[in-house]
Parts: structure tokens; C-alpha cells; sequence
């Protein structure tokens, strides 16, 4: 594996390894969805895992983001194993993620949203915050200073104080975006990002992904069953097929595994 | 002229009572907005709080009566009393303590459940609490006393009657609760639209999965709203139970919520209080001006009746999200 720091053709860093996925398995019941797959994110870059439905990625994932706990296996960030946790744990160790069917606070507007994505870096004791004074403030303008930013990243300015639940799908996959990134993860996990998009949105979103890794420097992992955006987006790729790993490198490497091939377009059994 | 006075002082005895019916819906309101669950055990936690108070104000040895029936003791009180300010605050204490065993001993089990389900679990809560408050302490009307001011105010009466020529009954411990209740819903709005935790509750509130991914721990939050449920049951109880004693009939108030949530809906703090205020006015104008005509004892009835029509014509009350199909 390759500690060294490289710098891509297009000018980014990607660093040592950030995170390690070592032998996961995990059960559910009799079922193996995830069977004996190691992997490695490295800092800075976009890493896909890619699949056919029910390959299994979803899971690894969620395995990822605590949300499952794997039978077998351990998951290293940081150069240290992670123990059992719970989901809003991980968060909190600068895990965030997306969900594939959008997880938002619908009675929320745009904004309080994003700003949720804030809860763990604030640290003002109670009463600070209920009179509004001292850290609590100095906070609370750091904080806005941060989901500013995002907000305008994401060309969502607009629809600030929409309630989230009036807004089109395209834009709520934004917006979870942004309260995604309003965190300032150090990995960004996007469950199949472009899901029921059109070709126009695909294009931005693909272009939000990748400003986003240049911009902010965020090491982003990505699920996604269609390969053509994600051969254009990521740096490395792992591919999986009936909850095994068929497939780990760039996307030119995997994109002539024999594999990989068998396994999209399917293959003649005897 | 006179009777125009009357009715204006009914009006406003009808307020307060309002005020204080809104006291325990907004208990019932909080745990369902956070967690989709209708608290069946809310008016028991009133009650509970209240016999606790009372105990540790006064002394007393919990469980005395089971410990004197298991050993032969006459234990009754510990000899002392406890200043009333430190009994609330130990009081307060032992809601958060109640709070915690709640999640602990029940929600988490539960987690994932229909909302059906949730329901059946607090009244079986509720009865348990009775029950465990009855143990405790006795199950005596006991007086609640902690120093709020009681009686028929006398220095509205004198002034009324010199402006108006028409002296106001108001009784000093209805201006205190109304008072009381007024600042507590300030400060539970307040926390609510802005701190920290208030965000994380409303973001429980509205979807539970987005709220683990960012980073909010929902035992903590379950706790943290049974806890604010408790204490708000606490300041019910003291309210309810200095009027009219500390009794088992305290939890039954939790029973005029019910119309006052129909009326208000909810999930709305603001629906709480506009619909405690109107069962608790309309209640005593309906008793002052048709009473009369049909026979009196209105009281009874009449909140239930307004609900009824409620049900009918706007079922997600005056303030409701949408129709509640949850419950």
C-alpha cells in the first residue's frame, strides 16, 4: 500500500491512509451481505465503491457510518481500530454522511438544517447559550460563518428559509449535502448521490462532488450503481458483486477486469 | 352593570384556570413532538411529583408502610423538614432520576415500535406510578404547601371596588400560576428555537436516522425531554396541588388535557396554551350564561363537548401539523 503523498493530474494531494476496512463481514440472519472485504480510504481523495443492486455497497456503508455493526472484521480511522459504536458516535468523530432516500428535518427550513449539521462543534455551556453571551456567541457566529459558506457553495441561497419539505428532490439532495459538509467532515459519505436524477442534475451534482474534494479538501467515499459518473469522478474504485470485492483500483484498472465487465453486463453460465 | 362585572370576573377566573390547564397539556405536547408518543402517564407524573414533594418537605420515610408491615417498626417520619426551595430542587431530581429509568427500563426496549405500541407502554407507566406513589408516601390527601400566596386577593378586591364600584374575587395563588406558567413557557420556547439541545430535540422530532448521522445521541435527547416532561409535570403539580390538595383525582386533571390537545393539537406549544386558555374560559362563561338555563354542572362536560365538535370539524385542532394519525 502506498503511504506516500501524491499529487493528482489535476493538482490535488491525497495523502496516507485515512480510513481501513479490514476482512468485514456481516450477517444478517443467514444472509452474507458483505463477505470478507478489506479496503482502504486515503486522505483527499474521491473513492467510489460500486456494484450492481444488491451488491451490497449500501450495507458497507452503513457499516462505515455504524450504523451495522459487522460479525467479523475491524475498521480502522486514523490509524486507530474502532471499537462498537453507535451511529451519532461516528458522527462525531468527523463521519458524516447522506442517506440514499434523503434523511432531512422536514419541518426544518433550509437553513436550521444545515445548522444541525453544527450540533457537535458546538461546545457553549447551557446557560451561555440560553442568554446568548459570551461562547455561546462567539460560537453561534463561527458557526454561521461556516454554513454561509456551504450555502453558497451549494448555489442554495435562494431557498435559505424554505422549509424543506416544499422543496424538488434535486434540491433536497443538496441540501443534504450541505449539512453534510456544514460538519467539516474529514470523510463525506454520499449514498448514491445521483439517484433519481436527470442528466442536468447528475452533472451538477457530479460537479458539487468534485469542487467539493478540490475546494475543501474532504476525502468523500461514494456509492453509485452507475458507472459512467462515477469512472469520471473517482480516483480509485472498488467494486463489489454479490457482497464480494471484485474488483479495487483506478477506474481505467477496473473498467478492463474481466470481472468487472461479467459482472455489469452479465455473463453466459455453461 | 353588576352583572357585567361578574361575568368580566368569570372571564378572567375562567384564564387562569385556563392557564393551568395548559400547564399539563404542554407536558403531553413536548414528549409527542419529540418522540411521536402520547404520555398517558403525564397527569400520574403530576402526581407523583406532587406526593414527592410533599414527602421529602415534610419528612417522611418512603415506603414506611411497607417497612413497618415487613418489620414490625412504627417508622413514619425522619423527624425533620426540608425548606421548600430544596425540596423542589430534589424533587427535580428525582423526575430526571425517573426520566432516566424511563429510557432505561422501557423506551429502549421499544425502539422501532408502532407509536400503538409506545402508548400501551405508558399507561401501563401510568399505573405503575400510581401505584409506586401511593408505596412511597401514602395514600392520604395530604396539603401542599411552599409558600405560595393563597386566597382571595385583597388588594385587587379594595382597588376594583374603588375604580369600578365592583370588587374582583381573584385569588392570589391563580395571578402566581399564571405568572408561573408564563415564564415556564417562555423559557421552554426559548430553549427550544435556541440552544444547542433544543435543536437536537426538534431534529429528533422529525426524522430519527438524520438525526443519528449528525451526531445526535437519541437515549440522551429521550431523557432530556422525559426530564423537561417531569419538571413541567412538577410545576403542575405544585400548582394543582395546593389548590386542591395532593390526591390521587390530581391525575385525573391530565384528563382535561386531552380536550385541550384536541383543541390546540399536538405538536404545538403555542396550540397548548390558546386551547387551555379556551376550554378554561369557555368553561365558565358556558356555566355563567347557560348554566342557568339547562340545570348547571356544565363544568363537566363542556370541554369534552367543544372537543367532540373539534374532532369532527377540524380534527388537527386550531395549531396541529396535520392530521394526527399517530395516536
Amino acid at each position: 500500500m502506498n503511504q506516500q503523498t501524491e499529487i493528482t493530474a489535476d493538482g490535488r494531494q491525497i495523502g496516507g491512509t485515512l480510513m481501513e476496512m479490514k476482512n468485514i463481514t456481516l450477517r444478517f440472519g443467514g444472509v452474507e451481505a458483505i463477505k470478507n472485504i478489506s479496503f482502504d480510504i486515503r486522505e483527499g481523495e474521491i473513492r467510489a465503491i460500486i456494484g450492481p443492486n444488491g451488491a451490497g455497497k449500501s450495507s458497507m456503508l452503513n457499516v462505515i457510518s455504524g450504523f451495522y455493526v459487522p460479525q467479523e472484521g475491524e475498521v480502522w480511522f486514523k490509524g486507530q481500530r474502532r471499537g462498537p459504536m453507535k451511529p451519532y458516535q461516528v458522527a462525531r468523530l468527523g463521519i458524516a454522511r447522506t442517506f440514499q432516500n434523503i434523511a432531512l428535518f422536514d419541518g426544518m427550513t433550509v437553513l436550521d438544517n444545515i445548522m444541525t449539521g453544527r450540533l457537535n462543534r458546538m461546545r457553549a455551556g447551557f446557560l451561555s447559550q440560553a442568554l446568548w453571551w459570551g461562547a455561546a456567541e462567539r460560537e453561534e457566529i463561527e458557526n454561521r460563518e461556516r454554513v454561509e459558506r456551504v450555502i453558497d457553495f451549494l448555489e442554495i441561497q435562494n431557498i435559505r428559509k424554505t422549509p424543506v419539505g416544499r422543496l424538488p428532490y434535486g434540491l433536497k439532495k443538496r441540501v443534504e449535502l450541505a449539512r453534510a459538509l456544514a460538519a467539516e467532515p474529514q470523510i463525506l459519505l454520499l449514498d448514491e448521490p445521483m439517484a433519481g436524477m436527470n442528466v442536468e442534475e447528475k452533472e451538477d451534482m457530479s460537479r458539487f462532488v468534485l469542487d467539493v474534494n478540490d475546494e475543501f479538501g474532504t476525502t468523500i467515499a461514494l456509492i453509485e450503481h452507475d458507472m459512467g459518473v462515477v469512472m469520471d469522478l473517482s480516483d480509485r474504485v472498488v467494486v463489489m458483486d454479490y457482497g464480494r470485492k471484485i474488483g479495487d483500483g483506478t477506474p481505467d484498472e477496473v473498467r478492463n477486469n474481466q470481472e468487472v465487465i461479467d459482472a455489469y453486463l452479465g455473463v453466459a453460465h455453461d | 352593570m353588576d352583572q357585567m362585572f361578574f361575568a368580566a370576573e368569570v372571564l378572567l377566573n375562567g384564564l387562569m384556570t385556563g392557564v393551568m390547564y395548559a400547564l399539563v397539556a404542554l407536558g403531553f405536547v413536548l414528549i409527542f413532538k419529540a418522540s411521536g408518543v402520547f404520555n398517558y402517564a403525564q397527569g400520574v407524573l403530576a402526581l407523583f411529583a406532587a406526593l414527592t414533594l410533599v414527602g421529602i418537605q415534610q419528612g417522611q420515610v418512603p415506603f414506611a408502610h411497607m417497612i413497618n408491615a415487613m418489620f414490625g417498626t412504627h417508622i413514619e417520619h425522619f423527624g425533620w423538614t426540608v425548606p421548600s426551595v430544596l425540596a423542589i430542587l430534589l424533587t427535580g431530581a428525582v423526575m430526571v432520576l425517573l426520566a432516566f429509568l424511563i429510557e432505561k427500563l422501557v423506551l429502549q426496549h421499544l425502539i422501532g415500535q408502532a407509536p400503538i405500541i409506545l402508548f400501551m407502554a405508558t399507561i401501563g407507566l401510568a399505573y405503575f406510578l400510581e401505584g409506586l406513589g401511593d408505596v412511597m408516601w401514602g395514600a392520604d390527601i395530604k396539603n401542599l404547601d411552599v409558600g405560595l400566596p393563597q386566597g382571595i386577593s385583597e388588594t385587587i378586591e379594595t382597588a376594583t371596588a374603588e375604580w369600578f364600584g365592583y370588587g374582583f374575587f381573584i385569588d392570589r395563588l391563580d395571578i402566581w400560576a399564571t405568572l408561573i406558567a408564563a415564564l415556564l413557557v417562555a423559557a421552554l420556547v426559548g430553549f427550544a428555537q435556541y440552544t444547542k439541545q433544543g435543536r437536537a430535540m426538534r431534529a429528533v422530532a422529525d426524522d430519527h436516522q438524520a438525526a443519528l448521522s449528525v451526531g445526535i445521541s437519541l437515549r440522551f435527547i429521550w431523557v432530556m425531554v422525559w426530564s423537561i416532561a417531569g419538571f413541567v409535570a412538577l410545576v403542575a403539580g405544585v400548582m394543582w396541588g395546593t389548590k386542591s390538595g395532593v390526591q390521587f383525582s390530581l391525575s385525573l386533571i391530565a384528563l382535561k388535557a386531552l380536550p385541550v390537545l384536541m383543541l390546540g393539537g399536538f405538536t404545538s406549544i403555542p396550540g397548548a396554551i390558546v386551547g387551555g386558555l379556551v376550554i378554561g374560559v369557555g368553561e365558565k362563561l358556558f356555566e355563567f350564561f347557560v348554566g342557568p338555563m339547562i340545570g348547571g354542572a356544565t363544568e363537566n362536560w363542556f370541554a369534552y363537548v367543544l372537543a367532540l365538535l373539534f374532532l369532527v370539524f377540524r380534527p388537527q385542532g386550531l395549531f396541529g401539523e396535520r392530521i394526527i394519525e399517530r395516536v
